[in-house]
């Protein structure tokens, strides 16, 4: 069992179900020791059941995110899953899901290799077809950045908004070969675009079929991607696109878009 | 009889110590005795009878058996023992008898899975394929995704977990859609195994 990453509320590792040949990703949300106990218990249990069930129900609708393995969202069950940080049996170590892995590369990653690789063509030769083989790199970028509207359209249209969207919460499916992002990846290589967008950390998601709650869904992945990805953020636009295409109703939620622009992603002055 | 193809299986994250056995039959002959051993709560057959037509997969059962198990370790079982928890474990309900009317044995049952979960050291692979071996009787085939493919009933499995509307395309069809359905549903019931009794 390898810890991936760690956030403030949980501890993501790289682990298996059932059978060693059936990766797994599994979340542990550690008990927080500065809480009381007994408000300590009801929000891990809220906010972990409140994850599984919108998994759950997107695994359902044919929405593209990791199903739900297995729960536990009793804080202090005893399970050898939970014996990872003292290495022992774990009493109380914290609430978990057990969720289906995705092999890829977060479409972060997946982006900035391919800025590297653009930047490193147009250096390395100076002649008049560094504009057609520019244009016909940023065909695939565009349409990578189609499906990723399409993806959280998808999401939308089934109920839910996502809390959280951002391009590390996007994972590119691999397939076959490179399906794992381990894999090593050498500086003006071509990086891989093909592949499902996977949508991953529901944490913070919740059911909503509000255009207010949409929008600012596409918000914080707007104002995330321009961050993380300012060269490519001109092409941010194709995201829009991609999701105006793939439901019915995302017309007036890229309406409210505009406004969410003009006064920040909190609708109220209070809190 | 032929010896039975017993499979003896260790789950990830269950102690080592807790094997499972897995064996699977066709052609049950003797359900209507099995059930009534489970009714009368003969010790010697504490075993989770299921029938087999009401699971997709290996994974499918295997992940109630982890659920149960995980339940059992925690002192949270909602049925009388490990066993017939397993059952439950597979149902989407909270209602005990209502799964087992839909998962487990019935005196109409054909084919036949049983699950017997290493609780003491007693309980050994020999001394359950020598138990079943006497008990059942049935043709003992391989517990594996192809053997169940053939056994499993998807209308009854769907309806069991109200996932009637869930698309799965018919099995001619080309290019993977099939696969792409099944692993849907299967992913579908995992969900709700995992999340029973959440409220």
């Amino acid at each position: 069992m390898t810890l991936i990453t760690q956030g403030a509320e949980a501890h993501l590792y790289k682990t298996t179900f059932l059978s060693p040949s059936i990766p797994a990703a599994l979340k542990i949300r550690p008990s927080k020791p500065y809480r009381h106990p007994i408000l300590d218990r009801r929000l891990t249990r809220q906010r972990v059941l409140q994850e599984a069930r919108c998994l759950a129900r997107l695994v359902r609708e044919g929405v593209n995110v990791p199903g739900v393995l297995g729960v536990d969202w009793d804080l202090n069950s005893v399970h050898s899953l939970k014996g990872v940080e003292k290495g022992e049996k774990g009493v109380g170590a914290g609430a978990w899901i057990l969720m289906e892995w995705i092999p890829g590369c977060v479409v972060r990653v997946v982006i900035s290799r391919w800025e590297k690789y653009l930047s490193s063509r147009s250096h390395s030769q100076g002649n008049g077809s560094v504009q057609a083989e520019k244009e016909e790199e940023e065909a695939k970028i565009l349409a990578l950045l189609r499906r990723v509207g399409a993806a959280v359209g998808i999401l939308h249209k089934a109920g839910v908004v996502h809390g959280d969207l951002t391009t590390s919460n996007l994972i590119l499916r691999g397939t076959g070969a490179d399906a794992d992002a381990e894999e090593e990846w050498k500086d003006g290589q071509e990086p891989n675009l093909e592949g499902d967008v996977v949508l991953i950390d529901f944490g913070l998601a919740s059911q909503s079929i509000q255009d207010e709650d949409r929008a600012v869904d596409l918000y914080v992945l707007e104002r995330a991607f321009g961050s993380t990805h300012p060269r490519t953020e001109p092409l941010f636009g194709e995201v829009l696109e991609g999701y105006r295409a793939s439901y019915r109703g995302s017309g007036s939620v890229l309406k409210r878009l505009e406004d969410v622009r003009m006064r920040g992603r909190k609708r109220s002055m209070l809190g | 009889m032929s010896p039975p193809l017993l499979d003896t299986i260790h789950l990830s994250h269950l102690p080592p110590s807790m094997p499972v056995h897995v064996a699977l039959y066709r052609d049950v002959q003797n359900a209507p005795y099995l059930r009534q051993q489970l009714m009368s709560a003969n010790a010697d057959f504490e075993y989770a009878f299921i029938d087999a037509s009401t699971v997709l997969s290996r994974t499918h059962l295997l992940s109630a058996v982890f659920r149960a198990v995980n339940d059992y370790m925690n002192g949270r079982l909602k049925s009388r023992n490990v066993h017939s928890e397993i059952v439950f474990s597979l149902s989407p309900a909270t209602n005990i008898a209502e799964s087992f009317r839909k998962f487990g044995i019935t005196d109409a049952t054909k084919d036949l899975l049983v699950v017997k979960v290493s609780v003491t050291p007693e309980i050994t692979h020999e001394s359950v394929a020598a138990h079943l071996g006497q008990h059942v009787e049935g043709t003992p085939v391989p517990f594996d995704d192809e053997t169940l493919s053939t056994i499993s009933d998807i209308a009854k499995i769907k309806k069991a977990y109200k996932l009637g509307a869930l698309n799965t395309a018919p099995p001619n069809q080309a290019n993977g859609t099939h696969d792409a359905g099944m692993r849907r549903l299967e992913l579908s019931v995992l969900g709700a195994i995992a999340l029973r009794g959440a409220t």
